[in-house]
């Protein structure tokens, strides 16, 4: 479903990514893991077209596409979702309002009739009581006045409004206490199926007693040093990085 | 298309009122002077008081200067280089309304505000100010039914002078600043309303002015009174054709509300801007003022400023009757060269008044927007409140915001509360969007929508639809 191949990227002149090779496939869960500042985050940020990076080598491929000279709207409008590690707050935009705006976007590109303000009502209703959210939050404006664990669960809820084909979800566990990571964990296997594929950023373990890794990337300073199973994340957590990148001589 | 780009194009639209409609006009030469007044009152047919009146405000102007301190720059006025009265020529007395030269029944309806009986505006009443004369009212006869009346000021000052002697000055004194006291010399035309005690009006009031002559300034008048228990909304709509001349509009609006009485006056002002270089453009100088006189009262300012090359104006509510109320909402564009200098005054006499200010700035392109306020407590205004807002969105990095907040509070038993913030317009909050499959376009008209909320849901039904249209088409292209 998404190819990444010697993928570079840089911010500001500075190179962050130095060489990503990766596959994803359908019904595939990865978990990229790495200490701070080894480019996880950009990795994400890449991958949905974030304007501030540079990509300066290398290729990504979704669904056998490149999707480099396409702008974030029309890679989101493809499947791609980015569940963003700090949600963006828009004053005086309610939820309910961007997020039929977004859908009925998608609707259109697959052809679809747009859903009227009533008919995604009832839409809403329905995913917010399958990501057990308050349905009051989505009359709220976007991510204004939400605590940490509100955002996370707000960036689920519009992950299961929009039923992407490919989810990107960077550090969603973080802040998150552990009744509010559990939540947000069931939230995002609902979601999953055999058509779907999942790329989850993160620093720790912790997120990956709930969901379940098909496979494991460490990623240093910018490339994938190690690459395994779920036991990698369980030896990560006992070891830590050091002995990794020590093996890995970077 | 690079995110600039895109906002760029976002913000500059043509303008889409700039066409010239092809009129015979009486004029009068260029210059000011006391036989000029003299000329203008008789032509007018006005009563001796408001010779009076206009001779006393034009020698106190003369004394007067210009003020400075406005955070914007301009060459000069030639004062005399100016016509200040300027009419089409048709019969003077219409029967009906289909009776008006047709250029100019042609005129409001490319504006949007048809006047023939077939087409209006089912439940505005429309005064159309054209240049210097008012040249239609609609629905006269049935607000003169209800009590209300509603006609251009210099019908007022015919018929019912007793009215206007009474409240005309009373609340923007002739000498109350240079652009005042000019405006009271030479004022033409204008509306006015009034609504007699207990009314409620039945239907929105609005007055449209358009500026079409190039060489002719616009100075007009609006009185609206509304007696014990009245209330009524107003709303002022303004655009004029696109000359690359300058062009000044100094406007007086006064608004007297008594016991229990409440006004609410809107205003979408849409003057031409000048171009992307700061050629052409009106100056908007304008003196906006109400009294809630009586106990209980209530005045709300609502303006979307979009156009104007400069806008120098500071609708105020003096808050004189016990538990009487002031607000302000204000959404201020501007683009290109524009510059904006507005805000407002809140001046709590009265006991436990209370005055709300929310003002919104949006600046793109090399434009400069400047938030004034004035929040003032007397002496003896027992348990006064006042809660102000003032926002303001940069898009870009070559426009400024500037915000003057001014507090005077003579009395501990006060509560004023003030907060001010100014953000970028996000490349983070346009990312945000977009990668919800919202494509950038929409993404930033949804940002802005959002940001002046609060403000457009002040206004009447009818004109939040337009005014939601006309932010995207004077933005459209200028965010980035």
């Amino acid at each position: 479903m998404l190819v990444i191949q010697n993928l570079h990227a840089s911010v500001e002149g500075v190179d962050i990514l130095r060489g990503i090779d990766l596959e994803i496939n359908a019904g595939e869960v990865h978990a990229i893991m790495g200490p701070n500042g080894s480019g996880k985050s950009t990795l994400a940020k890449v991958i949905a077209g974030h304007p501030a990076y540079e990509v300066t080598q290398g290729d990504i491929l979704f669904e056998g596409q490149s999707v480099l000279e396409m702008d974030p709207d029309e890679r989101a409008r493809l499947g791609l979702f980015l569940a963003f590690q700090y949600p963006v707050e828009i004053p005086g935009v309610t939820n309910a309002m961007m997020l039929r705006q977004a859908y009925n976007g998608i609707r259109r590109d697959q052809g679809l009739e747009e859903l009227d303000p009533l008919e995604f009502d009832d839409y809403l209703t329905e995913k917010c009581e399958l990501v057990e959210m308050d349905a009051s939050l989505v009359d709220r404006n976007v991510n204004e006045g939400f605590s940490g664990g509100e955002k996370k669960r707000n960036e689920i809820l519009q992950m299961a409004v929009l039923n992407p084909k490919m989810a990107l979800l960077d550090e969603t566990d973080s802040g998150l206490d552990i009744d509010a990571l559990k939540v947000v964990s069931n939230g995002i296997n609902k979601i999953r199926g055999n058509d779907k594929a999942v790329l989850l950023v993160t620093h720790y373990q912790r997120i990956l007693n709930y969901i379940t890794p098909d496979f494991v990337h460490v990623l240093v300073k910018g490339r994938i040093v190690k690459s395994g199973g779920k036991e990698l994340a369980l030896q990560l957590e006992a070891e830590g990085y050091d002995t990794i990148m020590d093996a890995a001589s970077v | 298309m690079s995110q600039t780009d895109a906002l760029d194009s976002f913000v500059s639209q043509p303008y889409k009122y700039g066409f010239v409609t092809d009129v015979a006009y009486e004029e009068f030469p260029r210059g000011l002077n006391e036989d000029v007044i003299r000329l203008l009152s008789e032509k007018k047919g006005e009563p001796e008081f408001m010779l009076e009146f206009r001779l006393k405000a034009y020698r106190h102007w003369l004394t007067m200067t210009e003020p400075k301190w406005p955070n914007v720059s301009y060459p000069e006025v030639d004062f005399q280089d100016l016509i200040y009265y300027s009419a089409p020529k048709f019969k003077p007395q219409l029967n009906s309304l289909d009776e008006l030269d047709p250029l100019i029944l042609e005129t409001y309806e490319k504006l949007g505000i048809p006047l023939s009986e077939q087409k209006r505006l089912a439940n505005v009443a429309v005064d159309a100010v054209f240049d210097s004369v008012s040249v239609a009212t609609t629905f006269r006869e049935k607000l003169y039914d209800a009590g209300v009346i509603f006609c251009s000021i210099s019908e007022a000052i015919r018929e019912h002078p007793e009215l206007v002697k009474k409240y005309i000055g009373s609340v923007v004194p002739a000498g109350d600043n240079y652009y005042a006291a000019l405006n009271s010399a030479v004022f033409t035309d204008g509306s006015f309303c009034f609504i007699p005690k207990g009314v409620k009006c039945p239907m929105e009031l609005s007055t449209y002015f358009r500026i079409n002559n190039a060489e002719s300034g616009q100075f007009e008048r609006t009185l609206i009174i509304a007696e014990e228990g009245a209330s009524v909304s107003y709303l002022e709509g303004c655009t004029a054709p696109q000359f690359s001349r300058t062009q000044l509009h100094a406007a007086v609006v006064e608004l007297v509300a008594l016991d229990n009485a409440e006004i609410k006056y809107s205003t979408v002002q849409n003057w031409f801007s000048g171009d992307e270089n700061g050629v052409g453009g009106i100056y908007n100088f304008v003196t906006k003022r109400g009294i809630c006189k009586g106990v209980n009262s209530k005045i709300s300012w609502t303006q979307v400023e979009t156009g104007s090359a400069i806008t120098w104006k500071y609708p105020s509510v003096i808050l004189k009757g016990d538990n009487s109320v002031g607000e302000f909402y204000s959404v201020a564009v501007t683009n290109n060269k524009m510059q904006a200098d507005t805000g407002t005054k809140m001046i709590h006499i009265g006991k436990n008044t209370k005055s709300t200010i929310v003002s919104k700035g949006i600046s793109a392109g090399e434009s400069h927007n400047s938030y004034r306020g004035l929040v003032k407590i007397a002496k003896g205004a027992e348990n006064a409140r006042n809660y102000s807002v003032c926002d303001s969105m940069l898009i870009g990095d070559q426009c400024s915001a500037n915000t003057f907040p001014y507090i005077e509070s003579a009395n501990s038993t006060a509560r004023v509360e003030h907060e001010a913030t100014t953000s970028k317009i996000g490349e983070d909050q346009i990312f945000y969007l977009q990668q919800r499959g919202i494509d950038e376009e929409n993404a930033i008209s949804l940002i802005i929508n959002g940001f002046v909320k609060d403000v457009f849901k002040e206004l009447p039904m009818e004109f939040a639809v337009e005014a939601t249209k006309l932010l995207s088409i004077k933005l459209e292209g200028s965010v980035g």
